[in-house]
């Protein structure tokens, strides 16, 4: 079976700086990848070049063997590959539930004429959303707090919101990004889970972050990025014991003592 | 709020509009007002355009310049083409719309103050265009517009010849009050459906909103174009009631204060924009009577009025129901 998403190559240059350079590696249906590395190992960057925030200066990204580099984000998002973003991207001044009601945008079967007119499609659309937007918080452990100001919602809750914005656009695959940065232990392993459960949802997981002990428990692969290469790729425990790896986050022996 | 009271809500609305202010002018005799309050309705109507930019996060300071061009366009068709009057207020605003389409789609990626420089230059160029053009009769302007003729269907008529009536005026009122009333019913069902939630979701966070597949390079192109539009049809009918149009008959200051009808009346509200546009004028005019010390006077209740209600008028609440809170 060809891979769901294929990352071909992929290189991104600003000016001299390589931030990612010839990055290849394959994401399969149903599995949750995570993409690790230190600070500046141009993770973020390589989320950007998938999600087509960022144009690739060479190599391509492919979605079910068609080529989605280049493409506009939206146009991305609507062939089924969603990113989300850290905490402070959400709707602010919308509500929790208004925020997952409008990112069902890609569900939408009306035009913006027959939501102008009201026609049937629209009014149906309508009511499909605000079920389908329970049906998300009730996933998300968000019901109680549907009516509050998403500018309200203290930390966590903001990063399940922004799952739950990438959920309401029912997606092949969802991009996260750091989806556990600066939680606590309690709070990762409920996020952990929640990962899980979005996975149970026939939802390709593929995450960016920095949290090690997360990333081992949840990772079905993990690609090890360092300096805008890939230096490793392969399960959990393959990548504990790779010694690039160590090397890339412990620094080498030589580096250590200034030779 | 209930939909009830809603309904009740409007009905006063129109009544107010439609019957009491004619019943008290005419008790009063300040057929004057018919004049202000025309131009009310009117400036309202382009304001309302503006405000919807707002909607989706652009300052616009170039409802001015639509205006003019609506002006031009419904003058020229009546006076050289021969067109009714009655056919050039869409004309004018479809016209108004597809140039605004070709205009914001460079101009509307462009964000915050960068925006709204743009288009307070747009003002000054339809000014600088309509001076240079023959078909815009240079500094004359068009003059001596004919007044709107009647609509008649199946030999009934609907609209009467304005030339025959008796006092233009409350035609004129009527006019541009049903216009505006169409106008804000329009803005309202388009903010309350699922494209005013889209709209809003621009307006918060592009970037999120392209990331959940919202087009909105598109959706923005829309939304300006409905509010040039706006801008067209008000500009049409003001060209008829003045019967003339200048270069400077929109210029900066117009367009500045399009915007500032928005400010004053509330962001957030649908009929902020009317509010706002009529206490401002009727604020300005009261003030004529402390002579040279009107605008210092102006300019610095508007400061503090904008400092005391960043949310507008609207946000005082005084209406016990809640308007257009989205």
């Amino acid at each position: 079976m060809s891979p769901l998403l294929q990352v071909s190559a992929v290189t991104k240059r600003f000016g001299g700086l390589t931030a990612v350079n010839a990055v290849t590696f394959d994401v399969a249906e149903g599995e949750i990848l995570s993409v690790i590395g230190p600070n500046g190992a141009g993770k973020s960057t390589l989320f950007k070049l998938i999600s087509s925030f960022l144009r690739t200066t060479s190599g391509q990204v492919l979605f079910k063997g068609e080529r989605i580099s280049d493409l506009a984000p939206h146009k991305v998002a609507q062939k089924g590959i969603v990113r989300t973003f850290q905490e402070t991207t959400i709707f602010k001044n919308m509500t929790v539930r208004d925020n997952i009601i409008v990112s069902h945008h890609l569900r939408s079967n009306a035009s913006l004429a027959g939501y102008f007119l009201g026609t049937a499609a629209a009014k149906s659309d309508e009511a499909e959303f605000g079920r389908s937007a329970d049906e998300i918080l009730g996933f998300l452990g968000l019901d109680e707090i549907g009516g509050e100001l998403a500018s309200n919602l203290p930390q966590g809750h903001l990063r399940a919101l922004g799952i739950a914005i990438g959920l309401a656009t029912n997606p092949s695959v969802l991009l996260l990004d750091e989806p556990f940065a600066g939680m606590n232990h309690d709070e990762t392993m409920r996020t952990v889970d929640l990962v899980r459960g979005v996975r149970q949802r026939g939802i390709t997981v593929l995450l960016v972050e920095h949290d090690m002990p997360a990333v081992m428990k949840i990772s079905d692969r993990i690609v090890v990025l360092n300096f805008g290469e890939k230096i490793a790729e392969g399960t959990p425990q393959q990548i504990q014991n790779n010694e690039k790896v160590i090397e890339a986050y412990l620094g080498s022996e030589d580096d250590a003592i200034g030779i | 709020m209930s939909r009830s009271k809603q309904i009740i809500g409007v009905a006063a609305f129109l009544f107010g509009v439609f019957v009491l202010v004619p019943l008290m002018i005419k008790l009063t005799g300040r057929w004057d007002f018919y004049y202000t309050l025309t131009s009310v309705a009117l400036l309202s109507i382009a304001s309302a355009g503006v405000w919807l930019t707002f909607y989706i996060g652009r300052i616009n300071i170039g409802q001015g310049a639509y205006a003019l061009v609506g002006g031009y366009v419904s003058a020229i068709l009546v006076v050289k083409y021969g067109v009714s009057f009655w056919l050039t207020i869409p004309l004018a605003g479809l016209i108004c719309g597809c140039l605004s389409i070709l205009i914001g789609l460079p101009i509307l990626r462009l964000k915050g103050v960068y925006f709204a420089m743009v288009t307070l230059v747009l003002t000054e160029v339809a000014k600088l265009t309509a001076l240079a053009l023959p078909i815009t009769n240079g500094a004359k302007g068009i003059s001596s517009i004919p007044l709107p003729g009647a609509i008649s269907i199946f030999g009934l008529t609907i609209i009467p010849d304005f030339s025959q009536l008796a006092s233009t005026k409350l035609a004129f009122y009527y006019l541009a009050v049903t216009l505006m009333v169409l106008s804000y019913a329009g803005l309202y069902r388009l903010v309350h459906s699922r494209i005013g939630h889209l709209c809003r979701s621009l307006q918060q966070n592009e970037e999120l909103a392209s990331s959940i597949g919202v087009n909105i390079s598109y959706l923005r192109v829309i939304a300006y174009s409905v509010s040039s539009f706006l801008g067209g049809i008000a500009g049409a009918v003001f060209a008829a009631i003045s019967q003339s149009i200048y270069p400077s008959s929109f210029q900066v200051a117009d367009s500045i204060n399009f915007m500032l009808n928005c400010f004053l009346g509330g962001l957030g509200y649908v009929f902020g924009p009317m509010l706002g546009t009529l206490v401002l004028y009727f604020g300005w005019d009261l003030l004529f009577t402390t002579g040279k010390f009107q605008l210092l006077i102006y300019s610095s209740l508007l400061i503090a009025l904008m400092l005391a209600l960043p949310n507008g008028i609207l946000s005082l609440r005084l209406f016990n129901r809640k308007k257009a809170e989205p």
